[in-house]
């Protein structure tokens, strides 16, 4: 029989200890994990940091972001002072004081001067293989969630969308290696040498060659563009299957048709979710070294992309500087020293600051388009 | 009104979500072992009261009583050594959205048992085949007990989560539009099981529906914005409203 008093509990809640247990753990694990991250930020802040920040105004330290990346000159002049010049204004300087002695002069490449290259490279990397990645994913991630019938084909291939994304990121380098460098068509006057196939087009001697297009901006974005596409396609049709059916059919029984009901009534609530996921794939996508490294990335180049160029239009078939593999060849190509830790902690921090702020602005956006679109 | 023991009284009870305040100085007595429906315009705070009486609202952040008190039979539930498990196996609630857990029928319905640490089989099945029962919906599932319950047509469903609320017996049982979400068939069914149910259980149930308002409830308490205007029996409250707004509700004026 019921007794109300047996409603007031004697002692503690009942699980009290268990709860507080459960709490205590979730909790460890989860600053444990805060602590890791922590540590490794303070770690590039504290060398970092003071590469880019100045104590005096205007207390950002632009040359850094803004020069060309060169070699470093280290040496003494004859009143023992020390100077560290990048190769430019160490040309300079000898001009100037020709003749004067030098002693213990070294040299570190790639530590001297700025980061605009490889700042400029990334950026152009990642909004052309977004470009593509999100042309591509989109209509993919639409056609799978709002056209397909769901058959055992459809969802294969969603299984072979999935397993795409786990791939390693260096086979896709090499993929992109084999299909865009070496293999995909051009049209050319001039076939090279090495082309698999060419196939004469009769129209002013051009032929379509099978030559690929080598080490270049276009095959690092498509290349890219393929390690991103798996993860954009399942972000997306995430995003539009969580919009609730009834808007579909509201929309289709008022007359809409099928591509105004998706245009109107699905995109826009999609897009909260396919813009952060975007976001955060153009995190990976700047971040990433092994897919470019084959495909588009040069260690060393004097001219930003767009400087010496006969034609627009060949910045893609340009190589370019790029962030990660520029810290890469920092870390791992030359011999480390006093001087090059400022062009190595200097990169890091700044490629941080980048993908942060990505992130950031990822989670900015999608509160603003949540509390737009809210259903 | 029909004088039976008092299974919740409200005094004066106000309540806020945040700086929102919902309901205002609402007392309330409510009679054991009978069917006391709230009606009243959406909005009005009618989920809110019944959700006070679980305190299920405690999971709202910024949701707090403001002034008042509830007591289920004489015990005051928002006191600090309230032990909330046993409160709401003692008062079970079932939704306007038929929600089953993605479990077995069976699993559904000892849910409640289970996680009270009964976990005998042999008990397990003799309760679960007699909440069933009561739910009246035994003989439609008997034979795939062990079937996922989103097999079930939505009034099944319905019955389901009332079968899974009265399974460890409660004493009072808070339906929230029960049968918003039901067609007319599914509706009679589960309006025939009420009054059934109120042999056993206390029951307080949420509906826009004033034709089942009337068909099975006792009492009816008609609230707007967040008040109490009229309480009385069923019959008097529909029949000879003392409020004029009251009156206007029922006979379709406004609302
Ligand atoms: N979680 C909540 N937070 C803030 N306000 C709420 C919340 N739930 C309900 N309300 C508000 O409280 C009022 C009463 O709601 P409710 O009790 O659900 O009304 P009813 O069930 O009578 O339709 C409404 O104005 C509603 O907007
Ligand atoms: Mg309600």
């Amino acid at each position: 029989m019921f007794n109300p008093e047996n409603l007031i509990r004697k002692g503690l809640p009942k699980g009290h200890f268990k709860d507080l247990v459960v709490r205590f753990v979730l909790a460890g694990l989860t600053y444990v994990v805060v602590l890791i991250a922590a540590l490794l930020f303070a770690k590039i802040i504290m060398d970092g940091a003071p590469v880019l920040f100045k104590a005096k105004a205007p207390f950002v330290d632009f040359e850094f972001l803004t020069a060309k990346n060169e070699t470093l000159h280290v040496f003494d002049d004859a009143q023992g002072n020390r100077h560290q010049l990048p190769a430019s204004r160490y040309n300079d300087y000898l001009a100037k004081y020709e003749g004067a002695p030098i002693f213990n002069e070294q040299t570190y490449s790639y530590s001297g001067g700025g980061i605009a290259g490889p700042i400029v490279g990334t950026a152009l990397l990642t909004i052309g293989s977004m470009v593509l990645a999100l042309f591509f994913g989109v209509a993919a991630a639409i056609y799978l969630s709002e056209y397909a019938k769901q058959s055992p084909f459809i969802h294969a291939i969603r299984l072979a969308i999935l397993n795409l994304a786990g791939i390693p990121s260096i086979v896709f380098g090499l993929f992109g290696f084999s299909v865009f460098v070496l293999a995909v068509p051009v049209i050319t006057p001039t076939p090279s040498d090495r082309s698999l196939l060419t196939i004469p087009l009769h129209i002013n001697h051009y032929v379509m060659s099978f030559q690929g297009w080598n080490s270049s901006l276009m095959a690092g974005c498509a290349t890219l563009a393929c390690m991103i596409l798996p993860v954009i396609i399942t972000a997306s049709e995430e995003s539009l299957r969580a919009v609730p059916q009834g808007f579909r059919d509201a929309s289709l029984a008022m007359g809409a048709t099928r591509w105004q009901t998706i245009r109107k009534c699905v995109l826009p609530f999609s897009l909260p979710g396919i813009l952060t996921s975007s976001l955060l794939a153009i995190t990976r996508v700047a971040g990433e070294t092994a897919p470019i490294m084959f495909t588009a990335a040069v260690a060393a180049k004097d001219d930003l992309p767009w400087q010496g160029l006969k034609s627009p239009f060949d910045i893609l078939s340009s190589q370019v500087q790029a962030l990660p593999y520029h810290i890469y060849t920092l870390a791992a190509r030359i011999p480390s020293s006093e001087y090059t830790r400022r062009a190595q902690y200097g990169s890091v921090f700044v490629f941080l600051l980048l993908v942060a702020s990505l992130s950031v602005g990822s989670m900015i956006l999608r509160a603003k388009l949540r509390s737009k679109l809210k259903w | 009104m029909v004088k039976t023991s008092t299974a919740i009284q409200i005094n004066n009870l106000s309540f806020a979500y945040g700086a929102k305040q919902v309901l205002h100085d609402v007392s309330l007595e409510i009679p054991a072992r009978q069917v006391t429906a709230f009606i009243g315009p959406s909005g009005c705070g009618k989920s809110t009261l019944l959700r006070c009486f679980n305190r299920i609202n405690d999971r709202i952040p910024g949701a707090k009583l403001t002034a008042g008190s509830i007591l289920v039979h004489d015990i005051d539930i928002n006191r600090t050594d309230i032990d909330l498990q046993e409160l709401r196996r003692r008062i079970g609630m079932v939704f306007q959205k038929y929600n089953p857990f993605a479990k077995s029928i069976y699993d559904n319905v000892a849910f409640s048992l289970r996680a009270a640490g009964r976990t005998k089989r042999s008990v397990l099945d003799g309760i679960v085949e007699n909440a069933l029962k009561n739910a009246a919906l035994w003989d439609e599932v008997k034979s795939r007990l062990h079937a996922s319950a989103f097999g079930l047509s939505g009034g099944q469903q319905q019955r389901l989560c009332i079968a899974r609320a009265i399974a460890n017996q409660p004493e009072i049982l808070l339906m929230d539009e029960p049968c918003a979400a039901l067609d007319p068939l599914a509706t009679l069914k589960i309006e025939e099981l009420l009054s059934e149910l109120k042999k056993q259980y206390t029951i307080i149930i949420v509906t826009h529906n004033l034709a089942q308002a009337t068909r099975c409830s006792d009492n009816t308490a008609f609230m707007y914005l967040g008040k109490v205007i009229e309480y009385g029996s069923t019959m008097q409250l529909f029949e000879n409203p003392k409020e004029p707004q009251t009156e206007a509700y029922v006979t379709g004026k406004f609302g």
